[in-house]
């Protein structure tokens, strides 16, 4: 759990960030949103203490970060960030490997957690383990950022713009693959965006920010149902939000199951349990479907949803 | 390994000449046939390549270290303040001409060998201060960043992350300042010092060209040496840090 109780940080004269309290309870992704120079990364840096506070207090698990060795502090933490910070003159295995290095864990042990990451994050081991930073595409580098970030199983992440450098297919698949991974790790995670449909798209909660304040700090539900402000209200924009809600929800919230999944008819068109209503909605218009069979991840048949329901409690 | 060929093979004739000037007497007493000594034998010349090379090796040694740890100091925080002043340092030095430096030298420390070393000292250093700095400087900054984010100390930083980037830049700061080095201690013979410039100011005074052509080759072919390996140095670096670079 990370708490932020009052705290200001000031630039020679300017507020950067002013008086904020902020609660990021264990297991949650707390994103926190809004335009640039807002504070929003002078927020995240000021929790690893890469910036100290001028007023107020942080504390990491109960425990004060002032009073704690700022290495020891930051080696629980993972850390990603916009352009990766890769070290070019390391292979992508010994990127990964910094942390369990500087901790002193045994080589046989790091090996193995190196794979193993290499793994989870979608890289082939035996062709990527060997490589160089340079060598490899965008998005290939941000996972390794990200697999380093993870290496020493830390309990909190820090993620600053992790994904804001990349093409929005390249983007988008990260942020697939972060939920997923969310959904197995569970860490406790500070995630800093401008973009909203990002934010939208992985927050348990979401704190916007403007000009060093926290103007809303509210599920992603809320935030769009009922925007504290006039800004908050721009930022989610007027208009598309109700697609943006039914984003939030998947078919398995709206289908009718059935009491037992059925192997399904060969050659079946359908849509998955985990696609959001947003997508099966617009699949269903697209196709000019009016019922269809939802399967599971391992494609068995497990109910069916109708366009008449999504339209009707959708958003 | 075909890097170090080069240096090998340029130590072997450096050597040999050395060592073997005098069989080259018919040669010199063609260029010079209105002398009768045309070999220069006051030294030897394994001598004066000995002591030649000794201050400038003294002198690299020293240099680099003060120079490095100058560039570390003004590219930490609480040195930063001096980073304007030590660059411009840097870069006001090399308009500064070497036998300046002897004439400033001579007074306070007589003649022979200090006065030459103080002036390669204060001369060489200021090729590698400058790559220093321009070495750390280009460090990326996100490295930086993730490094010290990720829970490694400055220091670890330092000798982890930006030492092994900025190495190469510093290694041809060093090797400019030791080539530029190895041709300014021969004017060290014009105060007392015993180097190869010995035979070349024996050649000009006596009106002697073979003598000055005996000094100009040596040290020539002890500059080239240097320089190849130098480059060999650099070719193992590469190998070292930046593998992909080197293909």
């Amino acid at each position: 759990m990370i708490e932020l109780k009052n705290v200001t940080r000031r630039f020679g004269d300017t507020v950067a960030v002013d008086r904020i309290n902020l609660t990021v309870e264990t297991g949650e992704v707390c994103v926190l949103v809004g335009s640039s120079g807002c504070g929003k990364s002078t927020t995240l840096r000021m929790i690893n203490q890469l910036l100290p506070h001028s007023e107020g207090e942080i504390l990491v698990d109960g425990k004060d970060v002032t009073a704690m060795n700022p290495e020891q502090l930051r080696l629980n933490m993972g850390y990603v960030i916009q352009g990766t910070g890769l070290f070019p003159h390391w292979t992508v295995a010994r990127n990964i490997a910094m942390v369990p290095q500087l901790l002193s864990w045994p080589r046989e042990q790091i090996d193995e957690r190196v794979h193993e990451l290499l793994t989870l994050l979608d890289l082939d081991p035996a062709t990527h383990a060997k490589k160089y930073p340079q060598q490899l595409s965008g998005g290939q580098a941000q996972r390794v950022g990200v697999a380093r970030a993870l290496a020493a199983n830390p309990n909190i992440l820090l993620m600053d713009e992790p994904f804001g450098a990349l093409d929005a297919i390249t983007r988008e698949n990260l942020q697939l693959e972060m939920l997923r991974i969310q959904r197995q790790l569970k860490k406790t995670t500070v995630f800093v965006t401008h973009d909203i449909d990002e934010a939208l798209r992985l927050a348990t909660r979401i704190a916007v920010m403007d000009r060093g304040r926290i103007i809303q700090h509210d599920t992603p539900e809320n935030i769009l149902r009922r925007p504290a402000s006039d800004f908050v209200e721009n930022l989610v924009g007027k208009q598309d939000r109700g697609l943006k809600l039914m984003s939030l929800h998947t078919v398995r919230d709206l289908m009718d199951a059935y009491s037992q999944p059925r192997q399904p008819e060969p050659g079946a068109d359908g849509l998955k349990e985990d696609d959001s209503l947003r997508v099966a909605l617009s699949i269903m218009l697209w196709q000019n479907w009016n019922q269809v069979p939802v399967f599971n991840t391992e494609g068995q048949e497990t109910g069916t949803i109708t366009r008449e329901r999504i339209i009707q409690e959708g958003a | 390994m075909r890097s170090w060929l080069p240096p090998v093979l340029l130590t072997a004739l450096l050597g040999a000449l050395s060592a073997g000037m005098p069989t080259l007497e018919p040669l010199f007493q063609w260029v010079q046939p209105d002398k009768q000594n045309v070999i220069y034998e006051r030294e030897s010349f394994l001598f004066l390549l000995q002591n030649h090379l000794m201050l400038v090796v003294i002198s690299a040694l020293i240099g680099t270290v003060a120079a490095v740890a100058g560039g570390i100091y003004a590219t930490r925080p609480s040195g930063r303040d001096f980073l304007p002043l030590v660059s411009q340092i840097a870069s006001i030095g090399q308009t500064f001409p070497p036998v300046a430096v002897l004439a400033l030298a001579v007074p306070v420390l007589g003649f022979g060998e200090a006065p030459i070393l103080v002036a390669l000292i204060l001369y060489g250093l200021l090729p590698i201060l400058r790559n220093t700095l321009a070495g750390l400087e280009g460090v990326d900054a996100t490295v930086r960043q993730a490094a010290l984010g990720m829970g490694m100390s400055p220091f670890q930083v330092l000798l982890q992350v930006e030492l092994p980037l900025a190495g190469r830049v510093i290694l041809a700061g060093i090797r400019t300042s030791v080539t530029i080095n190895i041709a300014t201690a021969a004017i060290g013979s014009t105060i007392g010092a015993r180097t190869l410039g010995d035979p070349v100011i024996a050649g000009l005074v006596n009106g002697n060209t073979a003598y000055v052509l005996q000094g100009a080759i040596l040290i020539g072919l002890l500059a080239l040496t240097v320089d190849s390996l130098f480059e060999a140095a650099e070719q193992v670096w590469d190998r070292r840090f930046l593998p992909q670079a080197a293909g």
